[in-house]
């Protein structure tokens, strides 16, 4: 069965993106590390954790193409999982740093004893094993999508009382993380990490490793993706994105398929949080805040909307460019380019760069085959509302 | 005689009042009295100042006052007396006529500690009697907190004197709370002072009352204690009255933000996320309209909102016309795309006003008649919240009343309800879209105009009330302007009720996860439109 799903995934695109993602996830890391300093091959140590960090966004992007390029549901607070995700692992990184903390306490991390905090809340107990907070990174994006969606979906919210919806649960989270009773670290999250696993975080091995894990993530994260659509489940979700009612009316039970896929789209946003965190340093509760999540989605926008590559590489040119200009005298003008690029994606490049370019230089055959996307991508919201341009 | 001139007193500032209205020289018992400061004998002074605190000369404060800073010079010699201002000009006590110098031959009349209680004690008794009604107020609010016994004889000579209804009410509250202390006061005075506190019924009386010790006789005790929870219950209530306020003028601030979502929204169905930044460039018009009246027409001030009203609709209306025209109308039909693309222009707008007015608050001022605050029972409501809420009311009548009956009201309506039907009837569609979006736009501008006046004029102004807004609009039902009313007060008023309950974090959330539970209950808002759409 497992070649089978992979041939069907893998067409000649997928496999091009497995490989360049595969040979980045090889070479960088090899270049840091056997490489001497200085040399004209060598990658900074600084540019790998840049680097995988933008990996981690790549994922996330992934996941959003998901549910908003596949089945329609555009989420505003996917930012939410990525963080709760980062969270968990957050949780075990400080309980790995153990006694040596500021305060020195073996069994609190640093903010409990600053705030006169006795014992570890329950909800801290397990995340000093790795395969726990690895466990509670998938779980409880999960769990949360899983509770958000069963409600929302069966009583059939859509369209952008859904987005709204899902921007109000990430400004709840962080007006939560926010407080320091929550038992998080408040404002300034989680931070200050040593170990991963034994190893030190800072370290120039770790993080090539964790560099080529973030990789890996986006590989498997990539191939679980193009097993899902393309398998009949995504022509299911497909034909929902394209006309909801009509799905239902057939006799599918959309919000189940909605339900599945919403869920795993968060757990794969909790696995980005999670690489993303230690190659970062921190996590705090800004990770929740509406705008990221809206940013996620124009990164998917950007490179291309139901195209899977396109949101990762989406996600690697926006936030390439937001490091370029944000870093140099163009800072004060990044708002604007920012803001330029959503309003220009939307109204000029409705296919994003990959979508845009297949159409322009792809084979006779698949330019057909995308035309016909692209038509029902435009329908995609058409047909629940009258269309007022016509 | 002389105190026929004290109604035509106004001020404390004693010099200016001594130059302005010198008194007639001769010589009278007041005269007199004075002239015995300059005897340099203790209880000379010690009558003097009796004689002066009791005359109800408008010159007795500055003089004892005087006395009490080392500022009262006496001339042993010439017999005069004089005060010497804090400002360095000096008068004639006993005349109140200004002088050019004090003689070098005066000196500071002199004090002992008898006579500095006796100087603390007068001065006491002649604020309480002081010409200036606020002056009386809060002296007879000082004794009520302090309760002292020795205040007693100059609250009762007060009292006596007393006209205003207002003060009297306050003197006879400060006799209570004194009696209530006093350890030979009988049982019936007590039992007054208990039924005086209880009538003024708030946190201080229920203080005092619980600060009684428990050594009353039992028929003040049980009176005591049935007033304290009579008070009790009666704070109880307030509380809840001031709890509901809150929540009024916070649910007015989230329909001002909400209002002009509601015909974006819920009449057009485009998501406007830079909505609040219109909100945000109504604030900077109302900060531009202050700055130019500041530098050229001073006297102007307090019109500013008034003249920043139409400006802020118009500079708000404009970008909203200029933005449907140039984005949103390509967007028709395309929720989702609109949402990012609007969400592009706000970041756009907002660096724009951080480039311009920098990205630190602005300052814009209250103007007079909406500074300030009046009590209302036990409660204290300041004047720029109620006229915000009488604002959104207006405001909110005036669209209504415009949907209603003018003709472009008629065509949003109609293409809002059928968009082709209308088209067919020969209303220009496109034009009515980029006038609904400019009219919702402007309104978001005008209530910025409103919010300039409780929040900080920054460029992220916006932000903050964009999330709230469309709670309201989604809650309210989409379509339907009631709908936001209904959904913005009571948003507000559950808020505020859970606030003191849960916190104001914990209770935001609170409301943020009903909203969110209470649209899956009702996906269309609590006044959804009837139709017969499949799915909309």
């Amino acid at each position: 069965m497992t070649p089978h799903v992979l041939t069907r995934s893998l067409d000649r695109g997928a496999t091009i993106f497995v490989l360049v993602v595969a040979a980045c996830g090889v070479l960088i890391p090899l270049s840091n590390l056997l490489l001497p300093a200085g040399s004209l091959f060598q990658v900074p140590t600084y540019l790998v954790a840049l680097w995988g960090k933008y990996v981690c966004y790549a994922i996330l992007a992934l996941s959003i193409d998901l549910i908003w390029g596949y089945c329609g549901i555009l989420s505003l607070g996917h930012g939410a999982f990525f963080a709760l995700g980062g969270y968990a692992m957050g949780m075990y990184l400080m309980r790995q740093i153990g006694a040596r903390g500021v305060y020195g306490n073996p069994n609190l991390p640093d903010f409990m004893v600053f705030l006169n905090w006795q014992k570890l809340p329950w909800y801290w107990s397990g995340f000093d094993m790795f395969w726990f907070a690895a466990l509670m990174v998938i779980v409880v994006p999960g769990l949360l999508a899983f509770c958000f969606g069963w409600f929302a979906f069966r009583s059939r919210v859509t369209g952008v009382y859904l987005s709204i919806i899902t921007q109000a649960m990430t400004y709840a989270l962080l007006l939560g993380f926010f407080r320091n009773d929550f038992g998080f670290g408040g404002n300034n999250g989680l931070t200050d990490f040593k170990d991963i696993l034994g190893f030190n975080v800072q370290a120039d091995g770790t993080r090539a490793a964790l560099f080529a894990l973030s990789c890996l993530g986006l590989i498997i994260a990539f191939l679980i993706c193009r097993a899902v659509v393309t398998s009949k489940l995504g022509k299911v979700l497909i034909a929902i994105r394209d006309a909801e009612s009509r799905t239902r009316f057939i006799g599918y039970r959309v919000e189940s398929y909605k339900l599945f896929v919403f869920t795993l789209s968060a757990c794969m946003a909790g696995v980005a949080g999670a690489l993303y965190v230690p190659q970062v340093g921190i996590i705090n509760p800004s990770e929740f805040a509406p705008g990221n999540s809206i940013e996620a989605v124009i990164w998917v926008a950007v490179g291309g909307r139901g195209t899977l590559a396109g949101a990762a590489l989406g996600a690697i040119v926006v936030n390439y460019a937001k490091t370029f200009f944000t870093s140099g005298p163009l800072a004060p003008y990044w708002l604007f380019m920012l803001g330029a690029l959503f309003i220009l994606v939307t109204l000029l490049l409705p296919k994003g760069i990959v979508g845009t370019f297949s159409a322009w230089w792809g084979p006779f055959k698949e330019r057909r085959l995308l035309a016909a996307d692209a038509a029902s991508a435009a329908r995609e919201d058409g047909v629940s509302e009258p269309n007022p341009a016509e | 005689m002389l105190a026929n001139v004290i109604p035509r007193l106004r001020a404390l500032a004693f010099s200016a009042i001594l130059i302005a209205f010198a008194l007639p020289a001769f010589a009278g018992p007041f005269e007199d009295a004075v002239g015995k400061f300059a005897n340099d004998d203790f209880s000379d002074t010690e009558d003097a100042i009796g004689l002066i605190a009791n005359s109800g000369n408008p010159l007795a404060y500055p003089i004892i006052s005087a006395l009490q800073d080392g500022r009262l010079m006496a001339d042993s010699d010439s017999k005069k007396v004089y005060v010497t201002g804090t400002d360095g000009k000096s008068i004639d006590a006993a005349t109140g006529a200004a002088v050019a110098s004090v003689p070098d031959s005066a000196s500071a009349v002199r004090l002992n500690n008898r006579l500095r209680r006796t100087v603390e004690a007068a001065l006491g008794g002649l604020t309480l009697q002081s010409p200036d009604l606020s002056t009386r107020l809060a002296a007879a609010q000082s004794v009520f907190k302090s309760h002292e016994e020795g205040a007693l004889p100059a609250v009762e000579a007060a009292l006596d004197k007393e006209t205003n209804k207002t003060a009297r009410q306050a003197l006879s509250e400060a006799r209570a709370a004194i009696l209530l202390f006093k350890s030979d006061a009988t049982d019936t005075e007590k039992l007054d002072a208990i039924a005086t506190l209880k009538a003024r019924g708030d946190q201080e009386a229920l203080a005092l009352l619980t600060g009684l010790g428990s050594d009353q006789p039992p028929a003040v005790a049980s009176v005591a204690a049935s007033a304290i929870s009579s008070i009790q219950s009666t704070l109880a209530v307030w509380s809840m009255v001031q709890n509901a306020w809150y929540g009024l003028s916070l649910g007015s601030v989230l329909l001002l933000a909400a209002i002009g979502l509601a015909i974006t929204f819920g009449v057009m169905g485009v998501i406007n996320m830079a909505h609040g930044e219109m909100v945000m460039l109504g604030a900077y018009t109302t900060f531009v309209v202050q700055e130019a009246i500041r530098t050229r027409y001073p006297g102007l001030f307090d019109y500013s909102l008034l003249i920043a009203v139409p400006l802020a609709f118009l500079v708000a209306g404009a970008v909203g016309v200029l933005i449907e025209r140039t984005i949103i109308r390509f967007l028709y039909g395309r929720a989702l795309e609109t949402l990012l693309a609007t969400w592009g222009l706000s970041l756009v707008l907002q660096q724009a006003v951080r480039t311009i007015f920098g990205p630190t608050n602005r300052e814009v001022g209250n103007p007079s008649w909406m500074s300030g605050a009046f009590d209302l029972g036990q409660m204290t409501i300041t004047y720029n919240r109620l006229w915000i809420l009488c604002f959104t009311l207006a405001l909110f009548a005036i669209l209504l009343a415009m949907l209603r009956f003018t003709a472009l009201g008629l065509q949003m309506r109609a293409v809002t309800q059928n968009r082709r039907m209308a088209a067919s009837m020969g209303i220009a569609t496109s034009r009515v879209d980029a006038l609904t979006f400019g009219l919702g736009s402007g309104i978001a501008g005008i209530a910025g105009v409103a919010l300039s006046q409780i929040d900080n004029v920054s460029p992220n102004l916006g932000q903050s009330y964009i999330i709230d807004s469309f709670m309201v609009v989604v809650f309210g039902g989409v379509g339907n302007l009631w709908g936001t009313l209904v959904g913005a007060f009571t948003l507000g008023i559950a808020n505020k009720f859970l606030e003191p309950v849960a916190g104001a974090v914990l209770g935001k959330i609170a409301i943020l996860v009903l909203i969110i539970l209470f649209i899956q209950k009702r996906p269309r808002g609590l006044f959804a439109l009837k139709g017969r759409a499949v799915e909309a």
